[in-house]
């Protein structure tokens, strides 16, 4: 146990809080669009060239290069977050399909996607999920026949996070249609410039268009554009997973809203009186800080037991359950504290952050169910953490829920 | 930066474990729990051989001189077992002493502590707590007055540390004059609760140093060591819930496999996985965090008595019927952390100070200094 800045950690967090205020006039805006834009893109360039994004990526897949160092990325996250600096990219380009690149991609696959994709230039979007299946997303069955040296790719994808605006999609579709189940998937990755692809938006209850349908008819995919062999795609998935299941429970996340909140109950006041000395206000913040306190130790843990290639067990599968549910109730305590000017949303006059706090509020109860659902959450905890028996109708050994 | 236990904890775990094991087992402590002074000779004398009193004491007091993630890691290994023996009064106790008594007193009293044959009581429930009623001492001219509530380790205690209203730290002789003792039973059967009646009572004054560091240290410490064996308590509930499901069928299948239970248990394990690491930092920052330490001690014992209170109805729901009565010793970690939710401050007042100390309101305000008895 090693937690207290040695003098060298001091300079490095000098650092980086003189390059956060100097570059303060160069922070990007929140953007409403799910595509970043060219303040975004620059920013995340700097913050490459810096290392305080994409650190441990190596320099030829176009990241800064570092060797895992848990106190400075530590201290990066700290840094930003007292400023409230807006941070590296997070999408599902960045912190999923790039760590599954480097983890299972080809060389070529590696050079040519990951740089463009760290940058924000290159959007992706995931299609795993379709109508028919969901938490049992094996039961997938959009259609990749071998033609030669293509797959012809027919089927429906929904719920497609920012398709509307990406680039590329990883996907998953079933080339093995004899295969069992789980044996009949492949990890594809596409333009979705290709011919054959139409993208219908979705609005969700936010107001906005976060998802979509995607429908595939005819998409010709040559067959280099593969992550994984033939076949092996639900594995290939799953280690995507992974990934989303921590950048959706990040506890920084959750430590950046703790603050904002924090300053709202100071802020604000009713009838005349700061809402902070409101104990029962001050006492639902206090019980979220000692979440919020639990989940960043929890990370702690988990980025220590990473960096010494230990297994990381329950530690690990509980983040995106318990970082999800915390982030909407923290979400929830900022619009109570808010009251009436909490409900103002679209605009207008006296809305407070843009209706930022609704707007979480509604789209993390989205990241509770997507990503794998709360239930299917407990699930994993009890049958892999656990070690309880499976569901009678999951009983085939490869049965494995998303 | 490194996160996590090593190899030097996992090992101190290890050998208090095996001690348990073999002194504690279920058996022995529903047999001691069942007696009318229920305390172990037996047991409190294989923990001071092992050095369980000696963890906090400095090295120069024949101590083994560790920090309190050490004292968090033992406190965690008693609650699991409900191990019944005093342990927060002589290692607390021991912390008051080494923070704010004099170099005489020091030689005198830690090495005893150390070995286990002092095992002080620890009377500071008017300041962690807040004072109830009329209860709290008042001090005057080093003579002591008043009624200290809520002594820990009282039934072993041939010594105590009191803190008056005031916020002063004294050491009190067992055999002072016009002191009288009387033991209050609490729902948890392995440890002990009692008042100290004080009628202008000799006591020397803890005053080395900066006296209200030395509380607030003492305190924290306090906090964090009742978070530790909370978790403690709250694992060996989870973990014995979690065996019966597997093995419990009915319906023709094992009750795990119903997602109504097997939910209840993932809920148990991610709340106590998330609490775990923030025991662990709480009581690493104490040593090592300063300007930390007192936030995360109120969140450790605040956070540890929502989730220790949750997990001690929840593992007792999976049981069924048989969880209800005291055949399997459930109840012992039920009552283990029922206790120690209200001990040193109940979760609403350390929320309270995690306000204070990160600033967002003001300061405790001073005890009304008059205690009336
Ligand atoms: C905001 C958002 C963004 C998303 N983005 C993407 C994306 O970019 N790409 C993508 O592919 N998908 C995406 N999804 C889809 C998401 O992964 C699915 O919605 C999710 O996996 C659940 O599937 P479903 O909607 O079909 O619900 P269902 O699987 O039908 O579930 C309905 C209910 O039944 C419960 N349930 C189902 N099975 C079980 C079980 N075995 N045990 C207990 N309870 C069960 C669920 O917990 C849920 O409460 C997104 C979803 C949301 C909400």
């Amino acid at each position: 146990m090693k937690l207290a800045y040695a003098p060298a950690d001091l300079a490095f967090r000098d650092a980086v809080r003189d390059f956060l205020a100097t570059h303060a006039t160069s922070w990007p805006k929140r953007s409403e669009s799910m595509r970043p834009g060219p303040d975004q893109i620059a920013w995340q360039k700097l913050l490459i060239s810096k290392g305080y994004a994409a650190r441990t990526v190596p320099e030829v897949y176009g990241g800064y290069g570092a060797a895992p160092d848990l106190i400075k990325s530590r201290i990066i996250a700290e840094a930003f977050a007292e400023a409230g600096a807006p941070g590296g990219l997070q999408n599902q380009g960045v912190s999923m399909l790039v760590p599954t690149l480097l983890e299972l991609g080809t060389e070529a696959q590696k050079r040519r996607y990951i740089p463009p994709t760290l940058t924000g230039e290159l959007v992706w979007c995931q299609g795993y999920s379709e109508p028919g299946a969901g938490s049992d997303l094996a039961a997938l069955t959009c259609r990749g026949e071998d033609v030669g040296d293509h797959f012809r790719i027919n089927g429906q994808k929904i719920w497609t996070s920012s398709a509307h605006v990406a680039d590329m999609m990883f996907c998953l579709v079933r080339t093995e249609a004899e295969a069992p189940k789980h044996a009949g998937i492949s990890y594809l990755i596409f333009s979705m410039q290709t011919p054959g692809i139409e993208v219908r938006p979705l609005k969700t209850m936010t107001g906005q268009a976060e998802f979509n349908e995607v429908f595939f008819t005819d998409v010709m995919v040559p067959k280099d554009q593969i992550v994984g062999e033939r076949g092996q795609g639900w594995f290939v998935a799953n280690a995507t997973l992974k990934h989303e299941r921590g950048m959706l429970g990040d506890p920084n996340a959750a430590a950046a809203r703790l603050r904002a909140i924090t300053a709202i109950l100071q802020r604000e006041t009713v009838d005349g009186e700061s809402l902070i000395n409101n104990p029962l206000y001050l006492d639902r913040l206090m019980r979220l800080q000692a979440r919020v306190l639990a989940m960043e130790a929890n990370g702690l843990r988990l980025l220590t037991a990473a960096q010494k290639g230990e297994p990381a067990g329950l530690s690990n599968l509980i983040v995106k359950l318990m970082g999800c549910e915390l982030n909407h109730q923290l979400a929830g305590l900022a619009i109570d504290a808010l009251g009436e000017l909490g409900v103002l949303y679209h605009g207008g006059p006296h809305e407070v952050d843009h209706g930022i706090w609704q707007h979480r509020y509604m789209f993390d109860l989205g990241l509770i169910i997507g990503g794998g659902t709360a239930q299917i959450q407990k699930n994993i905890i009890a049958e892999r953490g656990l070690n309880l028996p499976r569901e009678p109708k999951l009983a085939k050994p490869d049965a494995v829920a998303r | 930066m490194d996160f996590g236990l090593d190899d030097d904890h996992r090992a101190l775990q290890a050998s208090l474990t095996r001690l348990l094991q073999r002194h504690a087992p279920l058996a022995q402590v529903q047999a001691v729990a069942a007696q009318d002074e229920p305390t172990d000779p037996v047991l409190i004398h294989a923990l001071a051989d092992q050095g369980l009193f000696a963890l906090l004491v400095p090295t120069d007091c024949d101590g083994l001189g560790l920090g309190l993630l050490e004292a968090a890691l033992a406190a965690e290994a008693l609650g699991a077992c409900a191990a019944p023996a005093p342990y927060l009064g002589p290692v607390l106790s021991g912390l008051a002493l080494t923070l704010g008594g004099d170099a005489a007193l020091k030689k005198r009293l830690l090495p005893a502590i150390a070995t286990g044959s002092l095992l002080p009581g620890l009377a500071i429930s008017e300041a962690s707590s807040g004072a109830r009623r009329n209860f709290g001492v008042t001090a005057s001219g080093g003579r002591l007055t008043g009624t200290a509530l809520a002594v820990v380790d009282f039934a072993t205690a041939n010594g105590f540390v009191v803190a008056s209203r005031c916020g002063g730290l004294f050491w009190l002789e067992s055999d002072a004059s016009g002191l009288s003792c009387n033991r209050l039973t609490n729902i948890d059967r392995t440890r002990s609760l009692g008042e100290l009646q004080c009628h202008d009572t000799p006591a020397l004054a803890l005053d080395h140093g900066d006296v209200g560091q030395t509380l607030r240290t003492v305190e924290n410490a306090a906090r964090v060591l009742v978070a530790a064996d909370t978790l403690g308590a709250a694992s060996t509930m989870l973990t014995r819930a979690v065996a019966y499901a597997q093995e419990r069928r009915q319906f023709g299948r094992e009750i795990g496999s119903f997602q109504a239970v097997k939910h209840l248990c993932a809920e148990m394990a991610s709340e106590l996985e998330a609490a775990r690491a923030l025991v662990w930092y709480a009581a690493h920052a104490q040593d090592t965090l300063p300007d930390q330490a007192t936030l995360l001690a109120c969140h450790a014992k605040a956070h540890l008595s929502e989730v220790g209170t949750f997990v001690a109805r929840t593992a007792t729901e999976v049981f069924g019927g048989i969880g209800i009565t005291d055949a399997l010793g459930l109840h012992l970690q039920f009552k283990r952390i029922g206790l120690n939710r209200q001990l040193f401050g109940a979760p609403e007042r350390c929320r309270v100070d995690a306000a204070r100390a990160q600033g967002l309101i003001g300061q405790r305000p001073p005890y009304p200094a008059q205690a009336q008895v």
